[in-house]
């Protein structure tokens, strides 16, 4: 696929600075059964922002966009965290979670398809109110909390793997299945691209988007346990903080559009890995803490820049599609 | 006029998108003071030639020159300060500003402050619209105004620049009879004040009565260059099709009798769009509707689709009352409707010509229940040759298509529903003769098969050649339902539209 090399171009780039600044960067090894590693320890770290950016590419495919996700980590842990602190078991505590995730998501979708509020305002209502529904279930406190059992999610292994890469993949291989193997990713599209004619042509784009919407909370909703679980805490203040960027960030840099249409889930994972493995560099090779978010702007917009086919052009003298040569050579002939 | 040196040469152009060669080495010349017709079929190029000629496209091969100097425009807004002003197919204003903002957008007067001096803008905008014989409200908003208007107001704002050179690509496709003539006055004052005028339409007629010179295109190269006056229409098809296309007679035959009702609307209206009306159409019956723009067609058309939602009245589907409240409420009484808006109600432009084409069909399936690609394959290689869709790539991105071709694949899309009732909006507006013979074709077959068509059409021949009945409408209201019998011809049909009344 053409459009994700670039991506993926930038992807090793910065692996490849990594190597240089950091011994063993690419060494895996195996302790105590489990694979450790700074790669394992990438996708680790990134499993969350994955798995939000993958929920935030359905919901900008159908040409919305959804700034309420961090505040719907936050509640996800929230609410989970509680319960197991007032003796719940794991199971229920997870499907109570989740299940108000889902209830948030529909709230969103009915705001933006139902009601016709312009997603941006409409998901910015739960964004700032949801903080304070995080901070109203926490008391205002951070809720610490001692399960294995809940542990496992967000810090654990099983099979040798982070269990939280498997939860990722798993979420990834659905994904994919219900848009690309079943016609929700054609409907999807057709939504995002032109929603009249979508509804001309029978689809019900009201369903579809609430759909996508939902969709979004709850992988949010599990990015949230993700998070609360490896710190066996929940902050109803910090969980989530600022994700929603980064995962409109992945996306973009995936190359799906914001204007709806077209999206790329395999994208939006390289997108979002990016950006992982940046926050990592910028450890690794001991940027000073005051100009990291300098840094990250940086290598973000020559990513951005080096995606844009326009730029491209303009800097290397290139067209956007490469121009038949044969009609130049056939011109040649002509002439001679 | 022939001694004249020309103000415009192309020579040798070529351009070449993926998977089309959509210009090979054409030449065209335009001389000053004439109305010179770009000929040729969906995707002959003419498109093609006017965006390479405005700088919308660049060009591969070729050169381009403007008053014997070679010229390579960077985009619209430079051939336009060069003096070639273009007013496009569909018409590209900001409809949410004033008439005044629209012709005077970017290059507003302004006093030294660089203020824009709004009294100046109104004067003038007012001045040219007087002009083009228009009285209208300079500093109502566009949207406020029908599409034909807004077609003349585009028109303005092009000839208000200092123009050498004017471009009209199919100007005429959204306008009346009597608008049309208002727009021909404005071009032959421009022609005489020695501006060339490149013009575009699918209209034969109009070619003859305007155009001085036509140059003809197909599959994107030169056919050559004719005096309108020395060239029969016989001839002028001939070249453009590039092969002698059957006359085509009345396409069926007559004192079929109908006799079983499938949709029936019941006094259905809707507030402020079409007064109630009562009309049967029967299985296998082709029911044209016949009016002036904005006389209520497509206001009938997107009722009895559930598009819109009716205030009054009923439908009944063979006998039996159903709400209609949404296109997929329709779509499942196997009503299908192919909107007069190719590109805002019909096209998803970022999908391929398979995605476009089977889009319906998996909507009215359900997103659970992908059609199988082997399925999608079959159909979409049948609908491909049937309609003759060019290129014949499946996977070719549907905004890459010319216009007629885009629009076979919107046909295709509900042909493969195999609907009961097909219900087309102006189907053949913007498409070549070619393509038009064959969708006319194809919708008698259609009826001949048992489906029921509702045909809407602007050009009152083609409703006539193709319909078993014909409903006239006036001012928003069903005025007569006439039968397609010998004594209904297309000028007895005009005085039932001019008078709303009812003939014996």
């Amino acid at each position: 696929m053409r459009r994700l090399l670039w991506p993926l171009l930038a992807l090793a780039a910065l692996l490849l600075l990594n190597v240089a600044f950091t011994d063993g960067f690419l060494s895996i090894q195996i302790k105590d059964g489990h694979l450790y590693g700074s790669l394992i320890d990438i996708l680790r770290f990134g499993a969350p922002l994955i798995l939000v950016s993958l929920g935030m590419t359905l919901v900008i495919a159908t040409g919305g966009i959804d700034l309420s996700v961090g505040s719907v980590v936050a509640i996800s842990g929230a609410l989970a965290c509680l319960q197991i602190s007032e003796d719940a078991s794991v199971f229920t505590a997870v499907a109570l979670a989740l299940g108000l995730c889902l209830a948030l998501g529909a709230w969103n979708g009915f705001l933006v398809a139902g009601i016709g509020i312009q997603p941006i305002i409409a998901t910015l209502i739960l964004m700032v109110a949801g903080r304070g529904l995080a901070q109203l279930i926490t008391d205002g406190q951070i809720i610490t909390v001692n399960s294995p059992a809940y542990k496992l999610i967000g810090g654990g292994y099983w099979l040798t793997l982070p269990f939280g890469i498997l939860v990722v993949a798993a979420i990834w291989a659905v994904t994919a299945f219900l848009t690309r193997r079943l016609a929700l990713g054609l409907v999807i599209e057709a939504v995002g691209g032109n929603p009249v004619a979508s509804r001309l042509a029978g689809i019900d784009a009201r369903r579809v988007t609430v759909m996508a919407y939902t969709a979004c909370a709850l992988c949010a909703g599990i990015a949230g346990l993700m998070i609360s679980s490896n710190v066996s805490s929940a902050d109803g203040n910090n969980a989530g903080l600022w994700i929603e960027l980064d995962a409109i960030l992945a996306v973009v840099i995936g190359g799906t559009s914001l204007t709806g249409g077209r999206f790329s889930l395999t994208g939006t994972v390289l997108g979002a890995l990016i950006i992982q493995t940046l926050t990592t560099t910028i450890y690794s090779i001991g940027v000073p803490p005051e100009t990291t978010l300098l840094f990250k702007a940086l290598v973000v917009t020559t990513v951005c820049l080096l995606q844009s086919p326009a730029f491209r052009a303009k800097v290397f003298h290139r067209r956007p599609r490469p121009a038949p040569k044969a009609a130049a050579e056939e011109k040649v002939k002509v002439t001679a | 006029m022939t001694a004249s040196t020309p103000v415009l040469t192309m020579t040798g152009i070529s351009k070449q998108f993926p998977g089309v060669k959509a210009l090979d080495g054409v030449d065209f010349r335009l001389l000053p003071g004439e109305v010179h017709a770009l000929m040729g079929e969906n995707g002959a190029g003419k498109s093609t030639l006017i965006k390479v000629l405005t700088g919308v496209h660049d060009i591969d091969e070729g050169r381009i020159e403007l008053d014997g100097a070679r010229v390579a425009f960077t985009g619209p807004l430079a051939a336009q300060q060069a003096g070639i002003s273009t007013v496009y197919q569909e018409v590209n204003l900001c409809t949410n500003l004033s008439v005044a903002e629209n012709i005077f957008i970017g290059r507003e007067p302004r006093d030294r402050w660089g203020r824009i001096r709004w009294k100046e803008v109104r004067r003038r905008a007012a001045g040219i619209l007087a002009r083009l014989d228009l009285d209208i409200d300079v500093t109502a908003s566009l949207s406020a105004y029908s599409l034909a208007v807004q077609q003349l107001v585009a028109i303005a704002r092009a000839i208000d620049v200092q123009a050498k050179v004017l471009i009209l690509d199919e100007p005429t496709s959204s306008l009346d009879a009597g608008e049309v003539q208002q727009l021909f006055r404005v071009m032959r004052r421009l022609k005489d004040d020695g501006i060339a005028i490149l013009f575009v339409s699918h209209f034969l007629d109009q070619i003859y009565e305007i155009s001085d010179r036509m140059t003809i295109l197909r599959n994107g190269r030169l056919v050559g260059e004719y005096l309108t006056k020395e060239l029969p229409q016989v001839e002028l098809v001939a070249k453009m099709i590039g092969q002698e296309l059957a006359e085509l007679e009345r396409l069926h035959g007559t004192a079929k009798v109908f006799d079983r009702p499938l949709v029936e609307a019941r006094e259905l209206g809707r507030a402020g769009a079409i007064e109630p009306f009562t009309l049967t159409i029967h299985e296998g019956e082709v029911v044209g509707l016949a009016g002036l723009l904005g006389s209520g067609r497509t206001e009938i058309a997107r009722l009895l689709f559930g598009a819109d939602h009716a205030s009054t009245g009923e439908i009944a589907i063979g006998g039996t009352p159903q709400p209609l409240r949404t296109p997929r409420a329709a779509m499942s009484h196997k009503i299908a409707f192919c909107s007069e808006n190719r590109r805002s109600e019909g096209l998803i432009p970022d999908l391929t010509v398979r995605e476009n084409l089977v889009l319906a069909l998996q909507a009215a399936r359900g997103w659970t229940r992908p059609l199988p690609r082997s399925r999608q394959d079959e159909l979409v290689s049948r609908y491909v040759a049937a309609l003759n869709i060019r290129p014949a790539d499946p996977d070719q991105l549907i905004r890459n298509l010319s216009g007629g071709n885009q629009q076979k694949v919107l046909l295709a899309r509900w042909l493969i529903l195999e609907p009961r009732l097909l219900i087309l909006d102006e189907p053949t507006r913007g498409i070549d003769v070619g393509a038009k013979a064959e969708i006319q074709r194809l919708v008698a077959e259609l009826s001949g098969g048992g489906m029921a068509v509702l045909f809407i059409s602007a050009e009152l021949e083609e409703v006539l050649r193709l319909s078993h009945r014909v409903a006239v409408l006036r001012d928003r209201r069903l005025v007569a339902e006439l039968d397609n019998d010998d004594r209904l011809t297309t000028e007895s049909l005009m005085e039932t539209i001019a008078g709303g009344g009812h003939p014996a």
